[in-house]
């Protein structure tokens, strides 16, 4: 048996509408997949730290609040910084206009989910896309 | 068998001899038909379905058919919708715009940092400043907010809630400077902290310290602001973050319930501050049980009142609440179905006896609503309550076999919930225990599955779905500016007030925080002298702390 993808959800910013997070954090949890929810308000710095430590391949942010061009920019620099890039793909889930979604593309975030996605595509674009994870 | 014939119910016979027949020929579509909340439905209700129906009349004990004996026929529904963002003179353009389109009253929403009792100028606020509502930091934003608008003149909901001590301040002192004595305001501050740590979580202080707030504004507004509501106990968050509508009923009026002790607590008498007591409800899909929640509503909380606390006034019998509908029903696909959507919630919302509703955008599961999308929603309101009929007469669905069970069940349901609530402590322990952001995650997740395996439909969405662009005209772009026109005239407000003045007032509330001592006349200086709403807060967390919410999934 293949080792589990290590996922963190994450919601960032002041806004605490966590229903879309828990909701997909246990759809991937029932999906197999081991998922660290770090709570409300992290920081960009919070959150790649978490997912640094939980030695995660997907990083999903859920962003309802319209901050994400100012929040997932940071998250990406941090990454790069730690040189994390290549190991941990980003995810967003939210509220965001249609005409973000290609900046988001351009920065490195490979999935934007929009309300209405189901989960199982979710499920089905980590599982197809994460870095496979390796046995420690 | 003559004798199973004559104690056979008249239900069970045309069971047995109209409906199998039928349903042999024609089976029906669904093994199960249950609500959105998931409730199971029967395919026929008489009046041997359980529940006498119809002894209630309303303007009268326990209020189940409603609170006027009238209904809607002297005065309709207030529309008020709820509406806020970018700077306060952005925000104060689209009011007055919504009071020239025929609305009669308004409703403040700030954006998140105000929410979180954060100035502009923090970092925590970078990107978020005038997104989600309008940014009000210092009396100088309220001031500007309400520019033009005499607040004499109209009534106001302020949907605050961690500092709604501050801002409900800042607003008496714009009413002072216009003039306006403030036994005439009329208005309500949400100021409903249980359902922040319970469903929206913009929380600030632990729950402790949080009800202390509460209860100041309660006690200084009952002597000096005599006619505002002093919270919305607020079940529309809750509804928003998954509960059903069962959960939405029982833990919204088990909040109230945990304000009422609190108050008593603080040393109030119940008939002094119950009175100004109000609530918010959601209007969801569902519109039959919708309808059934808010009469349940208003016979609960009659009961409640009358026979837990011994309240004497009927005033303090009487619920009244504000609905909004449904956001999370909205779709970002096909957004015009939305429209729809929205006008059955409010009808829903109108049969079950509302004192105020907001109907929603079009537009607003992607952005917050352009000015047209926002006119269409107090247009909706308009056709209602103008050109159909729905008002002229009161709760027609009393009397309803089906509306009759519901109602009861939902009731039933509830005192089952306050009991458990009841063992746990109450509400602040059952909340400190986890309980009921527990069972609201656990519907929304059950929800998501239905919506999932397609056993609840969704139009436009996964089922119905079409290609293509969102196709609306246009929706609010929020200017990236108004963070720093924010942040600059708060550098400006800090500029010019006297600095000594504001520490001695910011030093006054940090010395009464420990103590038993009413914080609002101390807010009120601190507001006078241009304290920020930054500020105000952060001397309170020096002494209080701040709340930390346990991640679970």
């Amino acid at each position: 048996m293949s080792p589990r993808i290590r996922v963190v959800i994450a919601k960032p910013g002041l806004d605490g509408h966590d229903r879309g997070a828990k909701v997909i954090a246990r759809a991937l949890r029932d999906a197999g997949m081991e998922v660290i929810y770090t709570g409300l308000r992290q920081t960009p710095e919070q959150i790649v730290s978490a997912a640094l430590q939980e030695d995660a391949q997907v990083i999903g942010l859920s962003i309802l609040s319209g901050a994400h061009m100012h929040i997932c920019p940071r998250v990406m620099a941090l990454l790069d910084e730690k040189g994390l890039r290549d190991d941990v793909m980003v995810v967003v889930g939210g509220i965001i206009p249609d005409v973000d979604v290609p900046k988001l593309n351009a920065m490195g975030i490979k999935g934007v989910f929009l309300p209405g996605t189901p989960m199982q595509a979710i499920v089905d674009f980590i599982n197809a896309n994460a870095k496979p994870a390796v046995t420690t | 068998m003559p004798d199973t014939q004559a104690t056979e119910s008249a239900l069970a016979r045309w069971r047995r001899e109209v409906l199998a027949p039928s349903l042999k020929k024609v089976p029906e579509r669904q093994d199960e038909f249950t609500t959105v909340s998931g409730r199971p439905i029967e395919v026929l209700y008489t009046r041997e379905s359980g529940e006498p129906a119809g002894a209630e009349v309303p303007g009268s004990f326990p209020y189940t058919r409603g609170l006027y004996p009238d209904g809607y026929r002297g005065k309709p529904w207030t529309i008020r919708q709820f509406a806020g963002f970018g700077t306060p003179e952005e925000t104060n353009a689209r009011y007055r715009q919504l009071l020239a389109a025929g609305g009669t009253g308004l409703s403040v929403a700030f954006d998140l940092p105000t929410l979180m009792g954060r100035d502009p100028d923090e970092d925590v606020s970078r990107g978020e400043v005038g997104k989600c509502g309008v940014s009000v930091s210092s009396l100088a934003d309220m001031e500007a907010l309400f520019d033009g608008i005499d607040l004499g003149a109209v009534t106001t909901s302020m949907t605050i809630n961690s500092p709604a001590a501050m801002l409900f301040a800042m607003y008496l002192v714009v009413a002072e400077r216009q003039g306006v004595p403030w036994s005439t305001l009329a208005g309500t501050v949400q100021n409903d902290i249980l359902k922040e740590f319970i469903a929206q979580k913009e929380f600030i202080y632990p729950p402790r310290p949080s009800m202390r707030l509460v209860t100041d504004l309660f006690a200084f507004s009952a002597s000096e602001v005599p006619k505002w509501n002093t919270i919305s106990v607020s079940g529309y968050h809750i509804r928003e973050a998954g509960a059903t509508a069962a959960q939405e009923l029982a833990f919204t009026l088990r909040n109230g319930i945990e304000y009422v002790h609190y108050g008593i607590a603080a040393g109030l008498d119940v008939d002094a501050f119950a009175p100004r007591i109000s609530f918010f409800f959601n209007a969801h899909n569902d519109f039959f049980e919708e309808i059934a929640k808010f009469r349940a509503a208003r016979r609960l909380w009659a009961l409640v009142m009358r026979e837990r606390f011994r309240a004497r006034n009927p005033r303090s019998w009487q619920l009244r609440f504000h609905a909004q509908t449904a956001g999370v029903s909205l779709t970002a696909q096909q957004p015009y179905n939305n429209v729809v959507r929205t006008a059955v919630q409010a009808m829903a919302a109108v049969l079950g006896g509302t004192q105020s509703l907001h109907t929603n955008s079009l537009d607003e599961a992607l952005a917050l609503p352009s000015a047209e999308a926002a006119t269409l929603a107090v247009r909706t309101q308009q056709i209602l309550a103008h050109e159909t009929g729905l008002i002229d007469v009161v709760d027609p669905f009393g009397g309803s076999y089906f509306v009759e069970q519901l109602t009861a069940d939902l009731e039933r349901e509830a005192l089952a919930t306050f009991a458990a609530i009841d063992d746990l402590g109450g509400m602040v322990e059952a909340i400190e225990n986890g309980y009921p952001q527990r069972e609201i995650a656990h519907s929304a997740y059950d929800y998501q599955q239905a919506v999932e395996r397609r056993e609840k439909i969704v139009v436009g969405v996964n089922e119905f779905a079409s290609d293509g662009a969102a196709g609306i005209p246009s929706t609010l772009y929020i200017d990236e500016t108004a963070g720093e026109r924010q942040c600059a005239r708060l550098a400006a407000v800090r500029a010019r007030r006297n600095q000594a003045q504001v520490s001695r007032a910011l030093e006054a509330l940090v010395r009464a925080a420990g103590t038993g001592e009413n914080l609002m006349p101390l807010l009120l200086d601190a507001v006078r002298a241009y304290a920020t709403l930054g500020e105000m807060c952060a001397a309170l967390r020096r002494v209080w702390g701040e709340y930390v919410e346990e991640p679970t999934i």
